[in-house]
């Protein structure tokens, strides 16, 4: 049996990333589940986290120019 | 009966087939490998030429790509060393060196200044595209390129460490500390924009 965490939320924010990139143990996963269930502070900030990874992912994301397109195609090595 | 075509030809050919394939499947992944470009070079004009100086070399070293491995991984690997060597890395001011807070820091300051907030995933909405692409430009080269590849790229740990050529321990602390200081560069634009 591990020793209780002095400040478990201080552990739970240790383990957000990890968690979210899936890559626990799963003891370690079920305690942080266990944290989580119980303490809704931590629970916010990991909901937080989830979405600000998926929102930083969609407004980074341009489009890619057309006319660049054309121009790698461009450089295709032609057949002779 | 058929005369046989002399084996040069049908070498020929068969490279032909295999070079035209690869070109294909490069170019199929140009979306993808251009929405990391865009954030690993400084500009977007850097990217654009990135991108183009990407293509034309994997086009002539096409050979060299061994098929059924990761191809994406292997135009961005071309894309970043080129990107080193053209030193269009985007240089952070060295006494502007970002510190890293804790991960809750982010979401502390912005409740705070909006008095508790209900809707986690709202809270982001706070955040505009412009506070996001500033920020992410502001984070350390060494740091950013690993959060691109593997948060905006969708590259594994195992990928993004082959295309840096750094070990995957590496990648990891990279990417949880550049986490860190793209939440506190994040946190920092929102202050500013409060006053």
């Amino acid at each position: 049996m591990t020793q209780p965490h002095s400040d478990p939320c201080a552990h739970c924010e240790e383990m957000m990333q990890p968690y979210l990139d899936h890559i626990l143990t799963e003891a370690e996963r079920i305690e942080a589940e266990l944290h989580l269930d119980e303490c809704d502070w931590c629970r916010r900030r990991y909901r937080f986290e989830e979405s600000l990874r998926v929102y930083v992912r969609q407004v980074v994301t341009e489009p890619m120019p057309a006319a660049l397109k054309q121009k790698l195609a461009a450089l295709r090595i032609p057949l002779n | 009966m058929m005369a046989e075509a002399p084996p040069d030809a049908t070498r020929i050919a068969a490279e032909a087939r295999d070079r035209v394939r690869f070109e294909e499947e490069a170019l199929a992944l140009s979306d993808q490998v251009y929405r990391v470009a865009r954030h690993l070079a400084g500009s977007r004009e850097d990217a654009e030429e990135l991108v183009q100086e990407t293509y034309a070399r994997a086009f002539r070293s096409w050979r060299s790509y061994t098929p059924g491995t990761n191809l994406r991984a292997w135009l961005l690997r071309i894309l970043t060393n080129l990107n080193i060597d053209r030193g269009r890395r985007n240089q952070r001011a060295p006494q502007m060196q970002a510190l890293e807070a804790n991960d809750y820091y982010l979401y502390d300051k912005l409740s705070e200044s909006d008095g508790g907030l209900s809707d986690e995933d709202r809270v982001v909405e706070r955040l505009s595209q412009d506070d996001i692409v500033s920020a992410l430009s502001a984070v350390p080269h060494d740091f950013r390129d690993v959060i691109v590849l593997v948060d905006i790229g969708d590259f594994s740990y195992q990928d993004a460490a082959q295309i840096l050529d750094i070990p995957i321990g590496t990648v990891m602390s990279r990417l949880h500390r550049g986490r860190r200081i793209l939440k506190r560069e994040l946190a920092e634009s929102v202050m500013e924009d409060a006053l």
